[in-house]
């Protein structure tokens, strides 16, 4: 067991415990802040690769920006706690057992690729910022613009929505 | 036991530094209330503290035993966990950020370790500090939500939305810096700001840089709650915004937050904009390397001067004893010439810090309150727009210069 080994190990349990609470907390909050807690760890294992600027981004983007905005939106609605139910027929018939699939699919994909795996674990060199910006303003500069025209749209889109809320409000 | 220190020399190295920095930046916080204190009260004609203590020196420690034995009531009906969690991750969040500074450019060597002035030295340094601020709005979000109460709810929801909208602008207006520096280290920027060390001061970003100055340092200032951006707790309008429901130390830790992270953007602003360790004139000017000495020795001179008429017989023995001090290390740094060169970097770097921290003062005696609406367009108009338009312009001139 060698550090970054470790390191990997706890980052990955702090990140399916994440993942779990997500979905057992009964407030909306409490599971926001689960999911923040997923986003973090998952940055500290883009850190163990070596992608300090990718591990950077996923805090700031994931961690910070779209975060606070989902528990903007919670607080702002003042979302009160949900009512467990029971487990409807649909999910207990088709779902638990697609659900176990999916498990034993990804578990099989894993453990035929242990290379990997272990590869994913090493600490790998700081990998440098300029080779992942020449890959994404040369390589792949169309994919990317079109990515941000796409995003472009959908902010143009809510815009024009709420403009047009604003319009009938006058009239 | 050598062997095992040996091995684990760096960590040990990482300890210790990072117990001397906590000490040192919570000390600074407390004498940073006292500065504000005063510095607002004489803008104000009056005198501030000056009971506890000669020229109420002592004030910061009363404060500080205040807050550790006041009672600490927890409201009913808060969300316990997240109650207990928000001060907790703002203090922690505020006091990362200062790990990525470096406060120095010549390592000390003690026992064959070259001890650099700053905790660690990241590639993405400024990224990091980013990734930082980006998380510590969930200190000031879920204080006002979970404390079950108006005031702070409105004052977290208010904090959300002007730090969603402000850190846009503070990105942004940064990428000029990076463009000229090609570098997200800190220690990278400053040394780039160093390429011709015969033009002092002229080097520096400020002057390519001073739309993206202005821009980082008001929204630096709206990223910490501080006036005139400090609606999430106006307290004409919120009662305290979203620490009304927060007592004793638990209170101390939002206190100590916004001070630290007052102390963080001072320390950017002279990294980024004002060449960090940098000195303003010319390398060959070497005679100014007696600058610290030149103010450490009056000052301390007129310290012992006003300490000998002191009115209570306790500031009569304090005062002339610290002004002894203050003298006796401008002395030393004459007689020490290795000293004396060591502690320029650091000199002119705490220079310009404490200069910014002043300016958040002064902004603080001065300017009225933005009203919200104001604030919202002012950000999301005005601010980020020019911040903009600052990485446009400094891309076009960067290229068309290399061509």
């Amino acid at each position: 067991m060698n550090a970054p080994l470790i390191v990997f190990f706890v980052l990955a349990v702090v990140a399916i415990l994440g993942a779990i609470s997500l979905i057992l907390q009964r407030h909306p909050i409490h599971s926001a802040l689960s999911l923040i807690v997923v986003m973090v760890a998952l940055a500290g294992l883009y850190l163990l690769m070596g992608a300090e600027f990718v591990a950077a981004v996923q805090i700031i983007v994931y961690g910070g920006a779209i975060m606070v905005l989902f528990v903007f939106v919670i607080m702002l609605l003042n979302a009160g706690s949900e009512e467990r139910t029971n487990i409807s027929k649909m999910a207990g018939w088709a779902g638990l057992p697609l659900a176990i699939a999916l498990m034993g699919f990804l578990a099989a994909a894993v453990a035929r690729s242990t290379d990997r795996v272990q590869a994913a674990a090493q600490t790998g060199a700081p990998a440098p910022t300029k080779a992942l910006a020449t890959l994404l303003f040369q390589d792949f500069v169309y994919p990317f613009e079109l990515t941000s025209f796409l995003i472009l749209v959908a902010i143009l889109g809510a815009i024009v929505l709420a403009q047009r809320d604003q319009k009938e409000s006058h009239l | 036991m050598t062997d095992f220190l040996a091995q684990h020399a760096d960590i040990l190295i990482t300890l210790v530094k990072i117990a001397l920095l906590l000490f040192i930046v919570l000390t600074v916080n407390a004498y940073l209330t006292w500065f504000e204190r005063k510095v607002v009260a004489h803008m104000q004609s009056r005198w501030g503290p000056h009971r506890v203590g000669p020229h109420g020196l002592l004030q910061p420690l009363a404060d500080g035993a205040k807050f550790l034995l006041k009672e600490d009531p927890t409201p009913a009906g808060v969300d316990k966990f997240t109650y207990f969690l928000a001060p907790l991750m703002a203090l922690a969040l505020a006091l990362t950020s200062i790990a990525i500074i470096p406060f120095g450019p010549d390592p000390i060597r003690v026992l064959g370790h070259d001890i650099y002035l700053g905790i660690v030295d990241l590639n993405i340094g400024i990224l990091a500090l980013f990734a930082i601020t980006a998380l510590s709005v969930y200190g000031v979000a879920l204080a006002g939500w979970s404390s079950n109460s108006k005031y702070p709810l409105l004052g977290g929801l208010r904090s959300s939305a002007q730090m969603v909208s402000y850190e846009l602008a503070l990105t942004m207006s940064v990428v000029g810096v990076l463009l000229l520096a090609g570098s997200f280290s800190l220690r990278d920027i400053i040394n780039a700001q160093a390429i011709h060390p015969e033009r002092g001061i002229i080097g520096w970003n400020i002057f390519p840089q001073i739309l993206g100055f202005l821009c980082f340092f008001i929204a630096a200032i709206a990223e910490t709650n501080r006036v005139p951006f400090d609606l999430p707790e106006a307290e004409s309008e919120l009662v305290a915004g979203f620490h009304t429901e927060y007592a004793s130390f638990k209170f101390a830790m939002f206190f100590i937050a916004e001070y630290t992270s007052m102390i963080t953007v001072s320390c950017l602003c002279a990294i980024l904009f004002f060449g960090g360790w940098l000195s303003p004139f010319p390398a060959s000017w070497t005679f100014t390397h007696y600058l610290p000495s030149a103010i450490l020795i009056p000052f301390g001179l007129w310290v012992v001067w006003d300490g000998i008429r002191y009115e209570t017989i306790f500031g009569r023995i304090v005062l002339p004893g610290l002004g002894t001090i203050i003298t006796v290390i401008g002395a030393v740094l004459i007689a020490l010439p290795f000293i004396n060169e060591f502690i320029q970097g650091p000199f002119w770097l705490l220079g310009k810090i404490l200069f910014f921290l002043f300016v958040y003062v002064w902004m603080r005696g001065t300017l009225p309150r933005f009203r919200y609406d104001q604030l919202m367009s002012f950000g999301w108009k005005l601010l980020l727009p020019v911040s903009l338009a600052n990485v446009v312009i400094t891309a076009s001139v960067i290229l068309l210069r290399s061509r």
